[in-house]
């Protein structure tokens, strides 16, 4: 047995105008935790496709060896056989289901054509022991909070009794708590002689469990760096070596001048789903103003997105409460009211709801806003793509074509595309959820700068996340949300992470 | 920008180019070749007589209802829906008009106009349980398959209604009239037609150009020169060899006139019009269109609106074809219908399909229905051999995209 349990090497992957992979080499050793990180469309998820068969075997050239054993996978089931799992960041679990139906499907536990349940449920328990999940194996998928979704996820590859487990962006969608415990798990599983493969953008928490770094950029294997060794990397040199140049501000924190109230919203109220006597929303008020990033901070399931997507004619019903543009009180029904009167929403689910996948990019950008180019219900399809490529440049969105379909771009520039559709509509009040999820670096920076901009022409942004350093960087304000109230504001210089959380977890402000 | 870059990556040789768009394209090449291949098969099986120029201008008649058909139905399927109930609304609408005519005596262009609006409120009325009553159309248009059939043999009381004035009957059976040469000529060189062949051809290799320059202008990948070429003179070719068949045979149907505006006009709409992106958009992912601005509901309403008035049209074709009404007209015709949405390259699962793709498609239902009927093969054959095709179509639709996902 040879110190690396896989071996990749020389991989080359290419997709019609684009060379996504090119000389890829990438070792893990066996029983360690491997981080692979790199800018967006760096190549990172078509290297784990290659790996695990989703690009079959004859897609791509180069070699990979498990164990020292030369592997041709054709299709998925092929590379779990020899023990690797993959957790993709969209999870692929069944909601519907139970958690035990879900950990075994496919895999049923008993003799053939009849389950067993009572060996399913006992075995089941001790699998989301091993995950620290305190939960009944009959609980339905779709009750757990998606922190315990990706658990369950584990708990199925290390079902499958896996060797190499892939988490590709798992933290993406979690709050810093579920993060910290799925980095204890990914501990507990490596001290069982588990090697994981680990991609993410939260380069903090790579530097905090990572044995070894493997920075892909462009397509090419930059550096392996041991990090228990004398070339260990700090976050900053992580940055250089993924982008290719230092990057020394994280927030260009830009001083504005908040004018007049624009969007003015009271007493808001929205019932709950599914009990009509709760308010998911209850009684909330806020103002925002010319010219200011206003910050949401909250926990997952406060209700931060309910009420952005309520006051944009997407969510639940009103029972009461106003909302006025520039003084003007509004009555928005729908979605397309909401647009017309200036609000833009980019919602924090990008493939769920922000993107047609199966279109392509210059489709995409306009969708929301194709009234602008277009007399009499016809489209000016030239100004179209002009302006698509407009944006397509400003934002820097990593592209062979506009008429590259959305669904081919790497995750990061998918979110890219979906912030300059809603750029494009013009909007007075742009509302971001989650505006950074799953984003480089270095793409964060742009962004960041491109919301600077907009409020220095006069749009306010309202931006939801669940990345406080963001929030406290970016934000002149922050509202607190918990449990569908607004449990404080803070003023960006009188705001810490200390602050925020008490706040966000239901206490009060000393 | 990243043009640069991919500019040498994909000019590096026709052959590669040819490569890639031979895989990208499988899907539309494959219902050419199925079209192609069921000519050869039906050709050899019926001694030629299947290529016979009276034989093929037959085949394109017989298209014309179930074309004008698919394209609605392409609108249908791309936004997410199925339409079950066009058949007997063919049915129905040509009913009706045969009624209006024969027994009240209305004029020819009162019964089109009347069929027409006719057609437009049956699709008001499904549209409005399906878009704002969310009533899923597959049971909306499975009720709406019982109710306009019922409806017919109600209105004729499972008579045969007929004859039709010839006016009436020109729209099924009738040709455009020559310009110069001998008018009662049967066969032969029709002039108008090859003047409409030619302007027709010449229009599209100019469009084919002009489109070409622009891509180019917006540094966009275009075919290289001798691929482009190539194209053009396919398309071309196979344009000619569908107007020469009536060219040489008593001219272009004037159902073919009809089918020719609707796929220029249907073509335009969805690749043109915010109605035709939202359609896509609806159907490719409906959270987001909602999310958009869309008006889901009323853009719904629409597409059923304008499936009723084609089922109407192609009603009335297939009534002025028939030169009668009778109860059991248009039975069926839903399956050709779907089976040739769906051999044209519409995804199952909405959001992609082309109107073009359709009208190829609906050739190859309207050949397996000529040829099996040239065969005298029993009808309850053609309906096993037509079920199988329908599988096979649908099982080639979703293998191929799964594939390259
Ligand atoms: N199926 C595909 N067809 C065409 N191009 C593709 C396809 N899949 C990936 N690509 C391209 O390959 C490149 C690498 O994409 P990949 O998804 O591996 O990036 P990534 O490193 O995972 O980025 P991110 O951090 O944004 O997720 C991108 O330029 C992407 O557009
Ligand atoms: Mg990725």
């Amino acid at each position: 047995m040879s110190e690396h349990i896989l071996e990749m090497s020389n991989i080359v992957k290419e997709f019609p105008g684009v060379r996504a992979l090119d000389d890829v080499s990438f070792q893990v050793k066996t029983g360690e935790i491997h981080a692979l990180v790199g800018e967006n469309g760096a190549g990172k998820s078509t290297l784990i496709k290659v790996l695990s068969g989703v690009h079959p075997n004859g897609s791509y050239s180069g070699r990979i060896l498990v164990d020292g054993a030369e592997q041709q996978f054709q299709q998925i089931r092929d590379s779990e056989d020899v023990g690797i799992a993959v957790i993709y960041q969209e999870l692929a679990l069944v909601p519907q289901m139970s958690v035990v139906e879900n950990l075994f499907l496919g895999v049923e536990r008993g003799k053939p054509y009849a389950i067993d349940w009572d060996t399913a449920n006992s075995e089941a328990k001790k699998y989301l022991h091993e995950v620290n999940l305190d939960i009944s194996p009959k609980a339905l998928v779709r009750n757990l909070g998606i922190g315990k979704q990706q658990l369950v996820e584990i708990a199925k590859a290390i079902a499958k009794k896996a060797r190499i487990l892939v988490l590709d962006e798992p933290t993406a969608a979690l709050n810093e708590q579920d993060s910290a415990n799925l980095l204890d798990i990914l501990r507990k599983i490596r001290a069982g002689g588990v090697s994981c493969i680990y991609i993410s953008h939260k380069l903090n928490e790579v530097i905090e469990i990572a044995d070894s770094v493997t920075v892909l950029r462009d397509g090419k294997t930059v550096s392996t760096h041991d990090m228990h060794g004398p070339d260990r990397l700090d976050e900053p040199r992580i940055v250089s070596l993924m982008v290719g140049r230092e990057l020394t501000e994280r927030f260009p924190r830009v001083e504005h001048t908040p004018g007049e109230v624009v969007l003015q919203v009271r007493n808001w109220s929205v019932q709950h789903p599914d009990d009509s006597n709760k308010m998911i929303i209850d009684n909330v008020s806020f103002d925002v103003r010319q010219g200011e990033i206003l910050g949401v901070a909250g926990l997952m399931g406060a209700g931060r997105t309910e009420l952005m997507m309520s006051l944009f004619g997407a969510y639940g019903k009103r029972v009461g409460g106003t909302l006025a543009l520039r003084g003007k009180e509004l009555d928005i029904r729908n979605p397309g009211d909401a647009i017309r009167a200036g609000l833009a929403y980019v919602t924090e689910d990008r493939k769920g709801k922000g993107l047609v996948l199966g279109m392509d990019i210059r489709h995409n950008t306009t969708l929301a806003a194709l009234r602008a180019f277009s007399k009499f219900a016809i489209i000016d399809l030239f100004e179209e793509i002009r302006i698509t490529e407009e944006y397509v440049q400003a934002l820097r969105v990593k592209t062979p074509s506009i008429e590259q379909k959305v669904k081919n771009l790497s995750g990061g520039n998918q979110q890219k595309v979906v912030l300059g559709k809603w750029m494009l509509t013009q909007p007075g009040v742009l509302i971001l959820d989650e505006p950074t999820r799953g984003i480089d670096v270095g793409a964060k920076f742009e962004i960041y700068k491109v919301m600077n901009e907009l409020v220095a022409k006069g749009v306010c942004i309202v931006m939801i996340s669940s990345e406080l350093p963001e929030v406290l960087g970016m934000s002149d304000r922050v509202l607190v949300i918990h449990q569908g109230k607004i449990n404080g504001e803070l003023h960006w210089s009188e705001a810490t992470q200390e602050k925020t959380m008490t706040l966000a977890t239901g206490g009060v402000e000393k | 920008m990243t043009h640069e870059m991919t500019h040498d990556k994909t000019g590096q040789s026709s052959l590669h180019m040819l490569q890639d768009q031979l895989q990208n394209n499988m899907r539309q090449y494959a219902m050419f070749i199925a079209l192609i291949s069921i000519g050869v098969i039906f050709t050899v099986l019926t001694n030629g007589v299947f290529m016979s120029p009276r034989n093929l201008s037959n085949l394109l008649l017989q298209t014309s209802f179930i074309a004008i058909l698919a394209v609605g139905m392409v609108l249908v399927i791309v936004g997410g829906h199925i339409d079950l109930s066009v058949g007997s609304i063919v049915g129905f609408t040509g009913g009706f008009a045969a009624v209006l005519q024969v027994n009240y005596g209305f004029n020819t262009v009162t019964v089109v106009i009347l069929t027409l609006v006719l057609g437009a409120v049956i699709g008001v009325w499904q549209g409005f349980w399906i878009a704002y009553r969310a009533v899923p159309a597959f049971i909306v248009t499975l009720a709406g398959m019982l109710i306009f059939r019922g409806a017919l043999i109600a209105l004729t009381g499972g008579q045969t209604i007929a004859p039709l004035a010839p006016g009436f009957r020109a729209i099924g059976q009738g040709y455009i009239p020559r310009l110069f040469v001998n008018v009662d000529a049967i066969a032969g060189f029709h002039d108008l037609s090859f003047l409409i062949a030619v302007v027709a051809i010449a229009a599209y290799v100019v469009l084919e150009i002009r489109v070409r320059a622009r891509r180019k202008s917006f540094g966009f990948t275009n075919l290289p020169i001798p691929l482009f070429i190539a194209k053009i003179v396919i398309v071309a070719a196979m344009m000619w060899f569908v107007f020469s068949i009536m060219v040489n045979y008593r001219g272009i149907p004037y159902s073919i006139m009809i089918l020719m505006a609707l796929v220029l006009l249907f073509v335009y709409i969805t690749n043109n019009t915010t109605f035709g992106r939202h359609v896509y958009a609806i159907g490719g992912n409906r959270e987001a269109a909602l999310l958009s601005g869309i008006n889901i509901k009323l853009k719904t309403f629409y597409i059923f609106v304008i499936m009723g008035g084609l089922s109407a049209l192609s009603g009335l074709v297939f009534t002025a074809r028939l030169n009668a009404a009778t109860a059991g007209a248009g039975n069926l015709f839903e399956l050709d219908t779907i089976a040739a949405v769906f051999i044209g390259g519409t995804s199952m699962r909405g959001g992609e399909g082309t109107i073009v793709g359709a009208i190829v498609g609906a050739l190859v239902m309207a050949s397996l229905n000529n040829g099996m009927g040239l065969m005298n093969v029993s009808s309850e054959y053609q309906l096993i051999v037509k079920g199988l095709i329908l599988v096979l179509a649908v099982w080639f639709d979703t293998s191929s995209r799964s594939s390259n996902a």
